[in-house]
């Protein structure tokens, strides 16, 4: 550890929610993505598709409180920056700088000037109702902010404990929201799931593919020919893909295995995240179905929510 | 006494460019003005993207404002700079020594120089902080001096500030921002480098240890939040000097010592950089609603188990009612004549002074004894009638709240405005780094500048703005 003090639990907590309120802008934005795309491109599509993709980032009963009917306009908006929806582009990039901010000491000032600067862009470019004719701009100002971040984070932060906070946000984040999408639409997944239209041709599977951008790599790795259930294997348990489940719990115990190295201790997080890779990681999506896709990302979700409350515990984020 | 023109330190009396600012003549010839235009903007951008921005109190929730930033730089010959430093140290201990003796035997009432009244009813006088040693005798670690020019050899110091002197991350970040906007400007002129403050610092603090601390003393900057107005300095700070930035809630008392809550529990605290009144810093021991100390925190330091910079009780040092003593307490504690002047100061507590700040409104400056910020105070040549008569009045109800001072004409130095450059009123405040080693001043100091024509309120919280301060090596 050199010849520096721990840090404080107080900034592990900063850097943590830093970088899951930072993932889960970029994740919105790509749904918005996905959903303009598809409105554009199918003809059938309907305003009422943007309720499923509502649902894929667990945002829709909120919304459904505010507005009366689902409307491409409100949605887009409400997704995008409106505050009441704690979710939104602009309300997590402002409490991921919001953290920042609280941490500014803990991030090198690449990575500090790289959040503001993502920020006051995207604060500037979200202040009024967005015109559909820019939404291309803002989506690709957020993705090139989003990378930005990554990159300046990647390439000027130590690999020290501060990093291992940062990693474990960013994936415990994305880890939820893979297993969410896949699990608003887990039924047209199944092995038995009656597909319309030819392999991959289907708004749902497009939508899937496309929230976590998997589309054209899906197609490379698996072909025209895969089905339904190789897109279930391909978010769950393929280790090259870098928002499986499998890949991010990998990417988690990594950085949990790093800090015990340095605290010389063996934590509960530590072995809740093992625990959870030999239950449920270590078989093959046949398992997976057999135990039910549903129950089976369901308890996922769930299982990411408790180790995310016992990292909180394990290093006194809060007391 | 009416308002000489004042004196320009590029200018001096108009005829000739004074020496020192040759080089920035001659660079201000040679740009054109839709690319300085440019620069200043780019130099914007810079302080939003830095994040050196202040938070305004009673605004929304989130607002950061950015300090007006002049590209026209001040500049300071070495040999004025080291009559300065003289003077600065001499009144920097003499502070410190008074502090210890206030809180001690009291020499300088005993000996008929300071009425015990100044003390006794000045809320800024400490009665916790009676017989309390502090480590290494040290309440002063970082003082913030303001002083004006008003001629070619004639400097004052106006304040000093004691309690948390603030304003440090402008003066680095204005000489950042300069060094990435015009780099040739440093080719060129021989500017002396302020980089290294924040590692003196804290080696400065290090040199200030309680006898409890060990080996690898642990160093913190206690912060009231991110929604103070000078978060962003305390950030800036803590990174700068490798240094935790902690709460009060991260700090805690544990067995007798003051600990922060590290990932793996609580560890000793040896040295607090405290950035928080008073007031706040240990509900148990003095404001009792403060949600932002530290429970106990002052009972650690009565023990002697902590360093806290600066001293809690400093304040009543740069009371302004205590400076107008100045003058007698750097020679009480020196034993040498002040080397910086005083800015005449009435008491308006005196009957016959009183007298005369009532009878010479129209041309003084009056100030609240307790004020800072620039709040509350009269400048009486550009005040309305009504102004004035309202002053009157709270002058006669509490004559014992205000000082007055003559409408010194601050110094003036060209700042790059819409219409070209135009001179605008300056004053500087330098800081001072002390502990029982030595005292160190950084070469420079923030220059504070009244953005508007003929204005002398320099304060940021009301409009005014900054610039970069040369020391040039001789």
């Amino acid at each position: 550890m050199g010849s520096r003090e721990l840090m404080l639990g107080n900034t592990a907590n900063g850097l943590f929610w830093t970088y899951r309120f930072l993932e889960r802008a970029e994740n919105m934005s790509r749904l918005i993505e996905t959903g303009q795309r598809i409105a554009l491109t199918r003809l059938s599509s309907s305003d009422e598709q943007w309720l499923y993709v509502m649902q894929t980032s667990a945002v829709s009963e909120e919304y459904k409180k505010q507005y009366s009917i689902v409307e491409k306009e409100a949605a887009v908006d409400w997704m995008l920056r409106h505050p009441e929806n704690k979710s939104s582009i602009l309300s997590s990039i402002t409490s991921a700088r919001q953290n920042a901010k609280m941490v500014r000491h803990a991030l090198t000032t690449d990575v500090w000037e790289a959040i503001n600067g993502s920020f006051l862009d995207i604060q500037k470019l979200l202040k009024n109702k967005t015109r559909e004719g820019d939404l291309p701009l803002i989506l690709r100002t957020i993705k090139q902010s989003a990378a930005v971040v990554r990159g300046a984070t990647y390439g000027t932060m130590l690999r020290n404990e501060e990093y291992d906070f940062c990693r474990l946000g960013t994936f415990i984040e994305r880890a939820d929201n893979t297993a969410r999408i896949l699990d608003v639409k887990y039924y047209v997944l199944l092995p038995s799931a009656k597909a319309v239209g030819t392999s991959i041709d289907n708004v749902q599977w497009e939508t899937i593919l496309r929230s976590v951008s998997a589309y054209g790599g899906f197609r490379l790795e698996y072909g025209h020919e895969a089905g339904p259930s190789d897109i279930a294997k391909f978010l769950i348990l393929d280790k090259r893909m870098p928002r499986s489940l499998i890949y991010c719990c990998d990417i988690i115990k990594l950085h949990l295995l790093s800090l015990c190295s340095v605290y010389r201790n063996k934590p509960p997080s530590l072995l809740q995240i093992i625990q959870l890779q030999n239950r449920f990681l270590t078989h093959d999506i046949d398992a997976v179905f057999k135990f039910g896709l549903h129950d089976f990302l369901q308890k996922m979700i769930s299982l990411f929510g408790n180790l995310s409350n016992q990292i909180e515990i394990d290093y006194r984020f809060y007391e | 006494m009416s308002m000489s023109p004042a004196f320009d330190e590029m200018w001096a009396d108009g005829s000739a460019v004074r020496r020192p600012y040759k080089n920035i003549k001659a660079w201000l010839d040679s740009e054109d003005r839709p690319s300085l235009k440019a620069k200043r903007r780019d130099a914007n951008d810079l302080f939003r993207l830095t994040g050196i921005t202040f938070n305004v109190y009673g605004s929304s929730e989130g607002e950061e404002r950015l300090i007006p930033f002049d590209i026209i730089p001040r500049v300071i010959t070495a040999n004025e700079w080291n009559k300065l430093c003289q003077g600065l140290e001499q009144r920097v201990r003499a502070i410190n020594a008074f502090l210890y003796d206030i809180y001690h035997s009291q020499e300088i009432v005993k000996a008929g120089i300071l009425p015990l009244e100044m003390l006794k009813n000045n809320p800024a006088f400490l009665f916790q902080m009676i017989g309390v040693n502090p480590p290494g005798q040290i309440y002063t670690h970082i003082s913030g001096v303001d002083i004006i020019r008003t001629e070619e050899n004639e400097f004052y110091v106006l304040e000093d500030n004691i309690r948390t002197p603030s304003g440090v991350s402008y003066m680095l970040e204005n000489r950042e921002t300069m060094l990435q906007m015009f780099p040739e400007l440093f080719t060129k002129n021989r500017v002396q480098p302020i980089q290294n403050y924040p590692q003196e610092l804290l080696n400065s603090l290090k040199n200030t240890l309680p006898e409890t601390a060990e080996n690898k003393p642990t160093v913190c900057l206690l912060t009231p939040g991110i929604y103070n107005s000078a978060y962003f300095e305390h950030a800036f700070l803590a990174d700068q000097m490798g240094i935790e930035l902690v709460q009060g809630n991260d700090l805690k008392v544990v067995d007798g010592f003051l600990a922060m809550r590290t990932t793996q529990g609580h560890q000793k605290v040896d040295v607090l950089y405290k950035r928080l009144d008073d007031d706040f810093l240990d509900p148990l021991n003095f404001n009792e609603k403060s949600s932002l100390g530290v429970p106990g925190l002052f009972d650690v330091y009565r023990k002697g188990r902590v360093t806290i910079a600066n001293a809690p009780g400093t304040g009543i040092a740069d009371d302004k009612a205590i400076y107008s003593f100045m003058p007698e307490i750097v020679q009480f504690y020196s034993g040498e004549f002040p080397l910086l002047q005083n800015v005449p100061t009435w008491r308006c507590a005196i009957k016959d002074q009183l007298q005369y700040v009532l009878d010479n409104i129209n041309e003084l400056v009056i100030k609240q004894v307790h004020g800072s910020g620039g709040y509350g105070m009269l400048i009486g040549p550009t005040a309305t009638k009504k102004d004035i008569s309202n002053f009157k009045k709270k002058l006669i109800a509490t004559p014992e709240n205000y000082i007055a001072q003559p409408t010194l004409s601050l110094s003036t130095v060209p700042i790059f405005t819409n219409k070209g450059f135009a001179p605008r009123h300056v004053d500087l405040r330098p800081f001072v780094q002390m502990s029982p080693k030595k005292i160190n001043i950084v070469p420079g100091g923030l220059t504070r500048v009244a953005m508007s024509k003929g204005s002398l309120v320099v304060n940021s919280s009301q409009g005014g703005g900054t610039k970069d301060t040369w020391v040039l090596e001789n």
